[in-house]
């Protein structure tokens, strides 16, 4: 691990002014995935402000009906807090679907957004890889791409983002909350939080410079049938090769998202406008355009038959 | 004479040519193991196994490395130091964690249970003497890690955290085998004494496994 000096904020737009001011700076909550990228020095940051103190760490409902999660909560305090569980069933269903316990009860709700790729080249210091190293090529496309992008990608990358949580919020259309070193705050789509890799897949995200989540706000509930469809290659704590967040109501219309296939969790309205016409219709529509790779390419059927099962269960929840 | 204070801050202000003078012979020298442009250990206090312990650390330092290297508590192991075995799992104010992935200096007055903090060789904690009893590990080596595991998903259960294989996650959970196993999932026993360790913890629950 590269040596770097460590500040503890004391509020937000502090935290936000340490970041913004120091090239190399960077904030750590959890610090469960920069801490196991900064000891192999994927991330060399020379300074880490530590953002704990910054009592981001409730959930309270808003004045619309819904949920502001702070950007501190933890993994299990998110998925156990008792609203969640009634209201928001999906989210709850996909963060206790990722990592394990020990990392749920460390990881931030900020932090699991903001988790960098499990991409095996990104991680590979040997290898050359964009995101990681810009311009340097991707030895992904055309190596061992089984757990890899099927859509969105580019011929810069073809990396996943690995969140389960971030699926969910997709589903249920959360808004990222930050606020940046002057102490202006914004809200962001999640749909519009999680960038596409183009030609610059080493910037993950929209946020600028020393921007700081605050919280995450979901709307107020929507109802219907909550369900979380994971497969991986193990029955437990491993990464989704295909995952399914979705909310059926009893009429069969709904929403849909897909985990473990794109560098953002990949939702299209009018694909799941088809799901009363079954599975099949909403992947031909959500995935068409999709260049999956040898490794990966059975990922397509997947995705529809792990599809098919979530609405089998919305139909028996 | 005074000696020129070089921190890191100064050296990356000031530019290469600042660099250059901090990575002369005679300042490595002073600086002793420690290269010239290293920032300051930190003080931390941490509370250990009811014991206040304070510390100066490198500021890259793990909890698992202070466990280990400084205050010599060797029961906590470092298996993959990734998160991804669960060797190092201790309690933190009562909550199970990786100490690997998590620095001392992130954890100033942060109350620490680590195995020798659960129980001692003469009165040993109810899952120390259950692992015993239905000989819960092989080579032993992941067995601290599992048995402060094994603490945190009993108090879980108890406090409601739900979990991936409950049908229902709005229900509170109930112990059994398969919810046992999805919630000990990140802690990895390489001789593959999972069905013993089952036994264990279910025999400390009051259940069977």
């Amino acid at each position: 691990m590269k040596a770097f000096t460590y500040e503890r904020a004391h509020d937000p737009v502090a935290a936000a002014r340490a970041v913004a001011g120091r090239p190399g700076a960077r904030f750590i909550a959890g610090g469960t995935n920069l801490l196991d990228l900064m000891k192999i020095e994927v991330e060399t940051p020379v300074h880490l402000v530590d953002v704990q103190d910054l009592k981001l760490d409730r959930i309270e409902p808003t004045d619309a009906g819904g949920l502001r999660i702070g950007a501190l909560v933890t993994n299990t305090d998110l998925a156990t807090d008792t609203r969640v569980r009634r209201d928001y069933g999906v989210l709850s269903r996909a963060i206790v679907a990722g990592a394990s316990g020990q990392l749920r009860n460390k990881a931030t709700t900020a932090g699991n957004l903001l988790q960098r790729t499990r991409c095996p080249y990104f991680y590979d210091t040997n290898m050359p890889c964009n995101k990681r190293k810009p311009g340097s090529g991707c030895a992904a496309i055309g190596g061992v791409s089984r757990q890899l992008a099927v859509i969105g990608s580019s011929d810069a990358c073809i990396a996943t983002h690995p969140s389960d949580m971030a699926v969910a919020m997709r589903v249920l259309d959360a808004t990222v909350e930050t606020i940046d070193p002057a102490g202006k705050t914004r809200a962001i789509p999640i749909a519009d939080f999680h960038r596409l890799p183009g030609n610059t897949p080493h910037i993950d995200t929209v946020l600028a410079p020393g921007e700081l989540i605050t919280a995450v706000t979901l709307p107020k509930p929507i109802g219907g049938r909550h369900v979380y469809e994971k497969v991986r290659d193990r029955a437990s704590y491993a990464f989704a090769l295909v995952s399914v967040a979705a909310v059926i109501q009893p009429d069969g219309t709904g929403r849909v998202a897909l985990g473990g296939v794109a560098h953002k969790p990949w939702r299209d309205e009018a694909a799941e406008a088809e799901l009363p016409r079954g599975a099949k219709a909403v992947t031909a529509k959500l995935l068409a355009g999709a260049k999956p790779t040898h490794d990966n390419a059975f990922k397509l059927p997947l995705a529809e038959r792990t599809l098919a099962a979530a609405m089998a269960e919305a139909r028996t929840a | 004479m005074p000696e020129p204070v070089v921190s890191r801050r100064g050296v990356l202000a000031g530019g290469a040519a600042t660099a250059v003078v901090a990575a002369t012979p005679a300042n490595a020298a002073r600086a002793g193991n420690r290269a010239a442009a290293d920032p300051a250990p930190v003080k931390v206090s941490l509370k250990i196994n009811g014991e206040r312990r304070d510390l100066t650390l490198d500021t890259r330092t793990t909890l698992l490395d202070t466990l280990r290297e400084h205050l010599h508590l060797t029961g906590t192991k470092k298996g993959c130091d990734h998160g991804q075995c669960g060797a190092c799992t201790v309690l933190v104010n009562g909550l199970r964690i990786n100490s690997c992935l998590s620095l001392a200096v992130m954890h100033d007055g942060d109350d620490v249970t680590t195995i020798e903090g659960l129980g001692t060789p003469d009165t040993l904690h109810p899952l120390q003497a259950a692992f015993v009893k239905h000989d819960g590990y092989q080579c032993g080596y992941c067995t601290p890690g599992q048995i402060c595991s094994a603490v945190g998903v009993l108090d879980e259960i108890k406090r409601g955290v739900p979990s991936h294989v409950q049908a229902d996650v709005a229900a509170s959970p109930a112990f059994s085998n398969i919810e046992l196993r999805e919630r000990m999932s990140g802690n990895i026993c390489r001789c593959g004494a999972y069905s013993n360790i089952a036994e264990a913890i279910a025999e400390v629950a009051g259940e069977k496994a």
